[in-house]
């Protein structure tokens, strides 16, 4: 079933013939889905009984004017912009990694239990040297089984990551419950990297570092893509496996890369989550941050830095979401309707254009 | 060969009739006001090329496609075929050139297929009333096969048979004999005759000039979406075969391609140590498995091989080429041995094999021409440093490439998709014989090519022998081979039956292998 | 451990993995319907949680477990809608849709779970059970397979029905049509498009009263996420199970026996943590992707959009 889920092919646009016209047109392609979602969302709002202007008021204000909120948007974009860094690998090269909750959460897990354990031994910058590392290797093994059958066997990858990802977060709470639990603690959970042991802060703020980490994983996957002979047969794999093979190239090989550096970044992420935020992983905790950022790499056309752009949109609602939970009532479980009005929105924009293009014609 | 129409006195209106139709697609005008009509009791030949506008006519007959212009007449009442069950309720059924049976059923239920949603299949009801179609029209089906276990020509049958039982007076075959066997392509003229004693209708699609005549009573030619002639039956009897032909060739290739395509001129003999020499070649395949291949190739020499579709020539193509592993056998290319290498080492040694499957493996249709022309060479100096693409490098590159092989395109940048058939494969010759060739495969280089294109690849590969290139040519088109090989091998079942230099016999000798007679 | 296989412990074995198994097996039946006519429907995952959801609700306003039953199915069917206008009717993307709707009915449901019932979390009674005069007699099995809530019945009945209905109907033929070669299908007259709707409505009708089961006959009660990957399950069995219902039911009470035996453990005091358990029926799929990954066949059209005539 290869043809079945390749993922659209690839999206550059043309560099110089009407480039701005063409710019101008995914602009608007990206945009109006937002509009739409925030528009259909304030209906279903209205009709939980809550007012979806001063909902969607207190959001922005908490989650970008007010600079603690937008703190902490900018400390929560970090790991978001990692796995989406690892996704728009993933899918630029055909491949569905739809596994990184499994991927980021086991990181975390290990990299929560790790740092403690190291930190007194061990200069600060070389445990989190230390912690990063890890957790990128332990994300990508988390992947490998996929990764091989997908590339021997041809075992369709959207069913392996999913399985894994749900193995991967009954592990990792196996995990924090038996073997890294903090005994000092009633409830389960690691023990906690202290404050001055995490990455450290930007500036004079509460922003984490781990954002600058994610800043620079996308910027250099978007060149990786889109600039080097590596990125060009990844992409040359995911938009035409036969050509790629006609081309002599190593496919099963390159799709073990693919895993490797998509489950990588979501290993990434999970370290800078815990050494840049949480501190430690408490049993059950799992934020399911991966596949909700599916939807705002697809908005963005797999473009890096159009990605940076969502998902900080994406962390304010998130925040801001968090915030309005306590104060209006309204659970942050509102976030998941909103991304899945954008996606469905943003097929149906799809939609609209190629028949609108098909009747230009 | 040529029969008269056993059809009983004429009924006043032709049985189906297509009036003044056009069809358009995006940049293509495929049927430009094309008339046509089909009396009951003959088979009517719709002859043209590769994009000759034929499976628009039929998709408009069998409801697949709708005109934009012009009106389809059933019985001389003006009609709408708006979908395959509508057509099929006016008694027109279709076979087309890719099987329309689903194969993980029987044939029963292929057949059965397409009652009321609950009801239960009658199988036995089927299976009776389809031995009865079969022995009507004398040809022996197992209604409990799986269809996929089915060879492609009983798989015909089974869909000619369907027709027939769905109550079908006209039929239309699709390009049928494209997948026969010279064997399988006679037994399917012999059914057309006995379908028409009945009193069916048949169209009957080919580019193939030969079938034409043997099997049709009335010709239509089609060229380039418009129809350019149709000889009636008493014309096509009192013609006779060899003025038939010519008339048609004239109609199909217009005035000057006739004297033009009687072949190029005569070159001289290549001699000298083989360039290419390949050496008990097997490729386990599923369904062709390959085996016993032994072919050299001199430099400056065209190797044609000819044969059916199908039987091994793209296994051993692919293995060639590197894509493919190879079960045995030896090949080297200039005294040294290179079987053991990937794709990019045979081409770095100057291996290059020129695809049919343009659009499918050949390009990545969505990149734009620059990078589908370095396809095959993606990290390689001077486009890429330290795998850094270079834009300039590659820039200049497709633009000097673009230039030499003639490619129309709005830029280097436009996505080789969008481009003609035509346009796609000169990027291809341009991919393919650029730099450091020394021996190449051509596979179908003309397939589904409009008349100008076709010279102009053909013209390169003379050029590319001429140049001092080993070139093995594969094709389908008989005359293709034998215009520009020096030597023609003959492929059946995975297996070389047999290679004949390129002189007068050489057509009948070709004829002879292909259709399995060996000596 | 001799007293591990008291009749007590075997009994609340079979039980467990019935009422586990039950809602895998409906969305694993759902699925291959959706698989066999060639959609791959990710969201089916939605489908069940949204079943639970509307399947609780109308159960706890009407207080009718049959009427629980059929708002479940319908609740899965709403969800079903849009996958149906927007893959099968418009062509979209069946995955990333898929991923939509679950993601939707997630935050959906549990919006409307914290508006309605986070103050007062109120459970359903327990389920009337049907005993099977004569077989639920008989020890261990008897008690814990015929003595069941009625839908229990139903349920398995649907997997016969569904067997039937692949093997000796014109629909059996049209779904697997639809899955193996649209085009043919096209070609006999029947709509593609229809056959698929269907199917992603059937999908979605027995994925909701599986998770209508989960809610109103395993917990008792709503609880947002509750389906917690039963779906997918559902997914790799309809995969496993290569178009045979059967091998659908079989699969998913080996899965339910898997999930269910932390409880049966608990009865015979064997402590174990529940996530070991919970991830006993993922590394079993895996297994059998190991093992037999290559021969997991799928229709050739699946996931694929159809157009008519496309070249």
């Amino acid at each position: 079933m290869s043809d079945t889920t390749r993922i659209g092919g690839d999206v550059l646009p043309a560099r110089r013939n009407g480039a701005r016209r063409e710019r101008a047109r995914l602009v608007a392609m990206a945009l109006l889905p937002v509009l739409g979602a925030i528009v259909l969302s304030g209906l279903v709002l209205l009709a939980l009984g809550v007012n979806p202007v001063s909902y969607y008021g207190y959001v922005l204000d908490r989650g970008l004017l007010n600079p603690y909120g937008l703190q902490a948007t900018l400390t929560r974009t970090g790991p978001l912009l990692l796995i989406a860094a690892g996704l728009i690998v993933a899918f630029r090269a055909g491949i569905w990694n739809l596994g990184g909750d499994g991927q980021f959460l086991l990181a975390a897990v290990i990299v929560a239990a790790l740092g403690p354990l190291l930190a007194p031994a061990l200069p600060v910058w070389l445990v989190l040297l230390a912690g990063l590392a890890v957790g990128a290797l332990v994300g990508a093994a988390w992947s490998v089984l996929p990764a091989l059958l997908k590339a021997y066997q041809g075992v369709n990858e959207i069913i392996t990551t999913l399985m894994m990802t749900f193995l991967g977060v009954s592990f990792a709470n196996v995990l924090v419950k038996l073997a890294f639990r903090d005994p000092a603690t009633t409830v389960p959970q690691t023990r906690t990297l202290a404050v001055a042991d995490r990455l450290p802060r930007l500036f004079d703020t509460t922003v984490s570092s781990g954002l600058l980490i994610g800043l620079v994983a996308i910027v250099a996957v978007h060149l990786l893509m889109t600039r080097t002979a590596f990125g060009l047969k990844l992409r040359i794999v995911g938009a035409n496996p036969r050509a790629a093979i006609h081309a002599g190239l190593n496919v099963p090989l390159l799709t073990m890369a693919t895993f490797a550096i998509s489950a990588g970044l979501a290993g990434l992420a999970g370290a800078v989550e815990i050494m840049g935020v949480q501190g430690n992983v408490r049993a059950d905790w799992n934020p399911a941050y991966s596949l909700t950022v599916v939807p705002l790499v697809f908005l963005a056309r797999f473009n890096g830095f159009a990605s940076i752009a969502f998902v900080f949109l994406f962390s304010v609602l998130s925040i801001g979401g968090e915030s309005a939970a306590r104060r209006t009532g309204v659970p942050n479980f509102f976030t998941l309707v909103v991304v899945a009005i954008l996606l469905i929105m943003l097929g149906i924009t799809e939609y609209l254009d190629q028949r609108r293009r098909a009747a230009g014609k | 060969m040529t029969q008269t129409p056993n059809a009983a006195p004429m009924p006043p209106h032709p049985i189906v009739a297509l009036d003044q139709v056009t069809k358009r697609f995006p940049g293509v005008v495929a049927n430009d006001r094309v008339s046509f009509e089909l009396w009951p009791g003959e088979v009517h030949v719709l002859l043209g090329e590769n994009g000759a506008g034929k499976s628009t006519l039929v998709g408009m007959l069998s409801g697949l496609q709708l005109p934009d212009e012009g009106g389809v007449l059933v019985e001389g009442r003006e009609v709408r075929i708006a979908s395959p069950a509508r057509a099929l309720e006016l008694g027109i059924g279709t076979v087309f050139q890719h099987s329309m049976l689903v194969p993980s059923l029987s044939v029963v239920d292929n057949m059965a297929l397409g009652g009321p949603w609950w009801s239960r299949p009658d199988r036995a009801g089927v299976a009776r009333r389809m031995a009865a179609v079969c022995a009507e029209i004398g040809v022996a089906i197992d209604p409990e096969a799986r269809v996929g276990s089915l060879s492609l020509g009983e798989q015909q049958q089974v869909e000619i048979v369907r027709a027939l039982m769905r109550g079908s007076r006209v039929l239309i075959l699709d390009e049928a004999t494209a997948m026969l066997t010279p064997k399988g392509a006679e037994d399917l003229g012999a059914l057309m005759g006995r379908l028409t004693r009945l009193g069916i209708a048949v169209v009957f699609i080919t580019h193939k000039l030969n079938e034409a005549l043997a099997f049709g009573h009335r010709i239509t030619v089609l060229r380039l979406g418009r129809k350019v002639g149709e000889i009636a039956p008493e014309r096509l009897v009192a013609l006779g075969p060899a003025a038939a032909t010519a008339e048609i060739v004239r109609l199909m290739f217009g005035t000057h391609a006739g004297t033009e395509a009687a072949g190029g001129p005569p070159r001289a003999r290549p001699a000298g140590a083989p360039l290419l020499d390949i050496e008990g070649l097997a490729v386990d395949d599923a369904s062709v498995p390959v085996a016993g291949i032994d072919l050299s190739v001199a430099p400056g020499e065209i190797v044609g091989l000819a044969g059916i579709d199908g039987n091994g020539q793209k296994q051993f193509a692919e293995a060639l080429a590197g894509q493919r592993r190879l079960a045995a056998g030896r090949i080297r290319l200039g005294g040294e041995a290179i079987e053991r290498l990937d794709v990019g080492g045979r081409r770095e040694r100057g291996l290059r094999y020129v695809t049919d499957d343009r659009l499918g493996e050949g390009t990545v249709g969505s990149f734009p021409i620059s990078l589908n022309l370095l396809l095959k060479q993606v990290g390689e100096a001077p486009f890429w440093r330290h795998g850094i693409e270079q834009p300039e490098a590659i820039a200049t590159h497709a633009r000097r490439l673009v230039g030499e092989y003639d490619v129309r395109t709005p830029g280097i940048e436009t996505a080789i998709g969008k481009l003609s058939g035509g346009n796609i494969q000169k990027a291809l010759l341009a991919r393919e014989l650029s730099g450091q060739a020394r021996a190449v495969i051509f596979a179908k280089p003309t397939y589904g090519l409009d008349v100008q294109n076709i010279r102009a690849t053909r013209q390169r590969i003379r050029e590319a022998a001429d140049r001092g290139l080993a070139v093995i040519l594969i094709s389908t088109d008989l005359e293709e081979v034998l215009e520009l090989s020096d030597r023609v091998a003959v492929m059946s079942r995975g297996r070389i039956v047999g290679v004949v230099d390129n002189n007068a016999e050489a057509r009948s000798r070709v004829g002879e292998l292909m259709s399995g007679v060996t000596a | 451990m001799s007293g591990l296989f008291t009749e007590a412990f075997l009994t609340s074995l079979v039980l467990g993995a019935l009422t586990a198994g039950l809602p895998l097996m409906l969305a694993g039946l759902g699925e291959q319907i959706s698989e066999k006519a060639g959609v791959l429907n990710i969201g089916i995952e939605g489908m069940m949680l949204f079943g639970a959801y509307l399947g609780f609700l109308v159960a706890y306003a009407t207080g009718s477990v049959w009427l629980g039953f059929l708002g479940g199915g319908l609740g899965g069917m709403l969800v079903a809608a849009p996958m149906a206008l927007f893959c099968i009717r418009m062509g979209l993307s069946q995955i990333v849709i898929g991923i939509a709707l679950t993601l939707g009915a997630e935050g959906l449901t549990a919006l409307l779970h914290h508006f309605q019932f986070a103050q007062s979390y109120p459970r359903l009674p327990a389920v009337e059970t049907l005993a099977i005069p004569g077989l639920s007699a008989i020890p261990v099995i008897g008690p814990a397979l015929f003595d069941r809530p009625p839908i229990v019945y139903l349920a398995v009945l649907a997997v016969a029905a569904t067997a039937y209905v692949f093997r000796s109907t014109q629909l059996g033929l049209a779904l697997q049509a639809a899955g193996d070669k649209p085009a043919a299908l096209d070609a006999a007259g029947v709509d593609v498009v229809r056959v698929r709707t269907f199917a992603v409505f059937s999908t979605g009708f027995l994925a909701g009263i599986g998770g209508a089961f989960m809610s109103q006959v395993g917990a008792g009660i709503f609880v947002p996420f509750m389906t917690n990957g039963a779906g997918f399950i559902g997914i790799v069995l309809a995969m496993q199970a290569r178009g045979r219902p059967l091998w659908v039911l079989a699969g998913a009470l080996l899965f339910g026996a898997c999930l269910s035996a932390t409880t049966a453990l608990q009865v015979a005091g064997v402590s174990i943590p529940t996530d070991v358990i919970q991830m006993l029926p993922f590394a079993a799929v895996l297994m059998v992707l190991v093992l037999f990954g290559r021969r997991a066949s799928l229709p050739p059209a699946l996931g694929t959009h159809y157009v008519r005539g496309a070249r």
